[in-house]
């Protein structure tokens, strides 16, 4: 009937509008995440690179150097007293949960309900916990394996990323976990979200509850890096003020400790990330996982022992008796030659003693060769640049030299194969590239997949790292299937959750939910205006800080000086300045709204955008601008700097911190700048600066008018 | 000559510009390819009003001879191309609309029942999903009154035209 048919055309097309205003917002969400997961990226191996270059005793060496010391206390007795829990006395006002070990059902339920009451797990009962889960963990394989034997279901739930409510509510509608409902849990537990601890302690709980039937896979989030910058640290450390720090490195181990893949009926294959064109299984079964504390960096190397006594000059050397493999303490003098029977014992099938005489001259070859290998193998596993490698290098080698130089490889290798299980994602066409946009990881195509899932004999790939509108989505021929499991991940409103169940008949079944129900009685032009308005609120943060690039890049189009340009220049300026990968013409009715022929007047423009302003105490300067874009990484490096986790940090450590920042974006900011600006921001005149206080005066204040703020926002809804 | 000339190349150019741009909004590997199924997104946000009949048809056009779930901008901008010039599937004006809704209204009320749009939208010319009525009478349903008011509904959508 024609009336229907023309409502139907109708309603489908204003549909498709705002499924287009939708996709718009979702990717100014999507792409300021990933410039941030690259930046992270970028400053880690800015550290790397400042690790290598510079002499031992500069200072800025010294402020990073401990995230690269490996972990000095490693023998397990050595573990157990550091994190020993019994000194920890209960205070009596303390009205939080109890736990006994072992554990019993009952106990974690009401673990489980304090959290939903918004308590808080002592931090004796958090390291007691936390020390159980490592035995744990410990005795577990890289991969999991998994079976539907006996018409049992299985749950699978993908990232949470601190959502506690989410979790909940899969444990609402789904029942906990327990014999008769088995979980895999798919990485990303952390960062972001504001429950993060909360959810490793249950999921921790549960864990030991059930070792059988609840099954953690590891996330690129667990990670003591990546945790720097997105805020599980400062979680921590904000809720356990006395024994975070304590946490923070059980965790480390904990961490590094988790399974790297799960595998049902050796059919259905669940890692976090994805895979790539050389995924093989056989490695990943055969690695030692716990090496890999952070996939920013290298293994943890128990071979080459003299390597790191070389980048780490350290007068108090480690102490070398740091191997897992169990091998008996050693001294730094002798450290040469015991690195020559580890090469023996770990490569047992070349027999032949290990030339000592050749491994000595190697050490002492120069420092250069030793960063290019590092360098080498952050390449191979796809982080960082090229190697700037001379052709020389290969000419120290010779064959016997073979055996170190095969350990470095089988490093690399491992190391690659863990960055691509665990940031990786899919694309629609053929073919396996480097991961540019999160700057780990690869992309991997249909062929890919179907190679891999047939060279191992499986069908199913399950993967999460990526959120989705939905909570799922399908792809590669219906052969991967991504599952995300933090609902309203960027905004109120922007996605739902949901979680698998896998049957014996291996097919899955996808539940959705979302968690606040204001969000799913909106409408979908309710919601999608509200996540609109978010978005472009974040991006107007991005053009404020970018403003005296963007200006310079306006001006370049404006050669007369008359304040307009073209809205087409205008595009192309915000492209290049800001390097987001955003449809900036299809956005630009939503961030300009007075045009006039086409052209636009760029300073009442950017007038017009400052309706929002940062505190008001700090004055607008270049500083503060360049200050405000990189808050981020500045953050990170503050934490990287407080050692000792206690939130405040010197003059002295914030001028070197601000150097270090501005050696890492090639910027000159004078001395004068940084003593002024420290000044400035020493709010309470002692001395020392309070990292949340100084991040705090960043948070953009929304200024005055509300009226301009509607305006430039748009239609309410 | 040489005027109308530039003239219609700066249109063309224009053109070939706005579908850009709404393609590379579904670019998500920025490889110059969409997923088939948001085809009709991407067009109906050009402006266009196909109906799904006519969706299937463009969509045949620009596929791959072995359809392979994507659709590559080499192929699609050409059609879009034409499909803009040529005005195909025009906007639907307000008035039209309204007589559409009042075909359905057949006892002249003023307003139709949940029910009534349901069974119309739902049986007839290129039938609802579920989840697309449900969306529609989410937003087009009186609270309080719990009936359509179809003249409001059509005005108020208008609005939304930016």
């Amino acid at each position: 009937m024609r009336a229907a048919l023309l409502i139907q055309r109708w309603y489908r097309q204003y549909v498709a509008r705002l499924e287009m205003r939708r996709r718009c917002t979702w990717n100014i969400f999507q792409s300021i995440e990933y410039a941030g997961e690259q930046d992270q990226i970028k400053l880690y191996n800015f550290f790397a690179y400042l690790m290598d270059h510079y002499t031992p005793a500069s200072s800025e060496r010294n402020l990073i150097s401990h995230i690269f010391r490996e972990n000095d206390l490693m023998r397990d007795i050595e573990w157990e007293r550091y994190f020993n829990y019994k000194n920890i006395e209960i205070p009596e006002d303390y009205c939080g949960p109890y736990l006994t070990f072992p554990l019993t059902s009952s106990t974690v339920t009401e673990l489980v309900e304090a959290f939903r009451n918004k308590q808080q797990l002592h931090s004796r009962y958090v390291l007691q916990l936390l020390g159980e889960t490592w035995k744990l963990l410990r005795l577990l394989p890289n991969i999991n394996h998994v079976s539907t034997c006996h018409t049992k279901e299985i749950t699978i739930c993908g990232d949470l990323h601190g959502h506690l409510e989410d979790l909940l509510l899969v444990f609402y509608k789904n029942g906990l976990p327990s014999m008769e409902t088995p979980y895999v849990f798919n990485g990303d537990y952390v960062d972001r979200g504001k429950n993060s601890i909360e959810i490793l302690l249950i999921l921790f709980a549960f864990l030991l509850l059930y070792p059988n039937d609840v099954h953690l896979n590891r996330g690129n989030h667990e990670d003591h890096i990546v945790n720097l910058r997105y805020g599980f640290t400062k979680e921590v450390l904000g809720k356990y003020r006395l024994h975070g720090k304590k946490i923070l490195k059980l965790l480390q181990k904990i961490f590094s400790y988790l399974p790297l893949a799960t595998v049902i009926d050796q059919k259905v294959l669940i890692v976090h990330g994805g895979i790539s064109d050389t995924f093989d299984l056989k490695i990943i079964a055969k690695m030692d996982r716990h090496r890999f504390v952070s996939t920013l960096k290298p293994p943890k190397s128990r071979r080459i022992r003299h390597k790191s006594k070389l980048c780490d000059q350290e007068p108090d050397s480690e102490k070398a008796g740091a191997e897992d493999s169990g091998s008996s303490a050693r001294s730094a003098p002798l450290g040469i030659r015991r690195t020559c029977s580890l090469i023996s014992l770990t490569h047992s099938s070349s027999s032949e003693g290990v030339d000592r005489s050749l491994l000595q001259r190697r050490s002492l070859q120069s420092h250069d060769s030793v960063e290019d290998e590092l360098q080498e193998r952050r390449h191979q596993a796809g982080l960082g640049a090229s190697p700037s490698r001379g052709d020389g290098q290969q000419s120290h080698c010779s064959d016997k030299d073979a055996e170190l130089t095969e350990a470095v490889e089988a490093d690399a290798e491992e190391w690659k194969q863990i960055v691509d299980l665990l940031w990786s994602d899919p694309m629609s066409t053929n073919g396996c590239m480097p991961n540019e946009v999160r700057g780990g990881g690869c992309y991997w195509g249909p062929d890919v997949t179907e190679e891999v899932l047939n060279r191992h004999n499986l069908q199913l790939l399950i993967r999460s790292h990526e959120c989705k509108q939905e909570g799922y989505e399908f792809c590669h021929n219906r052969k991967v299937l991504t599952i995300f499991s933090a609902s309203n991940y960027y905004e109120e409103g922007s996605n739902r959750g949901a979680y698998i169940r896998l049957g014996p008949d291996l097919v899955p079944h996808l539940i959705q939910y979302q968690a606040t129900r204001t969000t799913r009685d909106q409408t979908l032009r309710q919601s999608v205006g509200r996540t609109e308005r978010s978005a472009l609120r974040a991006l107007r943060e991005q053009l404020f800080a970018h403003k005296s690039d963007l200006i310079s890049a306006f001006q370049k189009y404006d050669p007369d000086n008359t304040g307009w340009i073209s809205l087409k220049d205008w595009a192309v300026a915000m492209e290049t300045v800001l390097q987001l990968a955003l449809p900036w013409r299809v956005l630009r009715s939503q961030l300009v709204s007075s045009t006039q022929d086409g052209m636009l007047d760029f300073h009442s423009w950017f007038k017009e955008l400052a309706i929002m302003e940062p505190n008001k105490d700090l004055a607008h300067t270049n500083v503060l601008e360049t200050l405000y874009k990189h808050h981020s990484n500045l953050e990170t490096i503050f934490r990287v700097i407080d050692t000792d986790n206690s939130g405040f940090i010197s003059f002295e450590e914030f001028r070197q911190t601000w150097k270090l920042l501005s050696s890492h974006l090639k910027m000159e900011i004078s001395d004068e700048a940084i003593v002024d600006l420290a000044h400035s921001i020493d709010f309470n005149h002692d001395g020392s600066i309070d990292i949340n206080e100084f991040m705090e005066a960043f948070r953009l204040v929304d200024s005055t008018h509300h009226d301009m703020g509607n305006s430039l926002i748009g239609a309410p809804s | 000559m040489a005027e109308d000339k530039d003239n219609a190349e700066a249109i063309l150019s224009v053109v070939h510009k706005k579908i850009g741009d709404a393609f590379d909004v579904f670019d998500h590997e920025f490889n110059k390819t969409v997923d088939v199924r948001e085809i009709g997104t991407i067009i109906r946000s050009l402006g266009c009003f196909p109906s799904e009949a006519e969706l299937h048809d463009i969509i045949a056009e620009v596929e791959e001879e072995e359809p392979m779930g994507y659709i590559r901008f080499e192929k699609f901008l050409p059609a879009m191309t034409l499909v803009l010039m040529e005005r195909k599937f025009r906007p639907i004006p307000e008035d039209l609309l309204l007589q559409a809704f009042e075909v359905l209204d057949q006892h002249k009320k003023g307003h139709l029942e949940p029910e009534e749009l349901t069974k119309y939208m739902t049986q007839e010319g290129e039938p609802f999903t579920l989840e697309e009525m449900e969306e529609m009478l989410s937003a087009a349903l009186d609270p309080d009154k719990n009936v359509i008011f179809y003249k409001d509904f059509v005005g108020m959508m208008a609005i939304e035209d930016t």
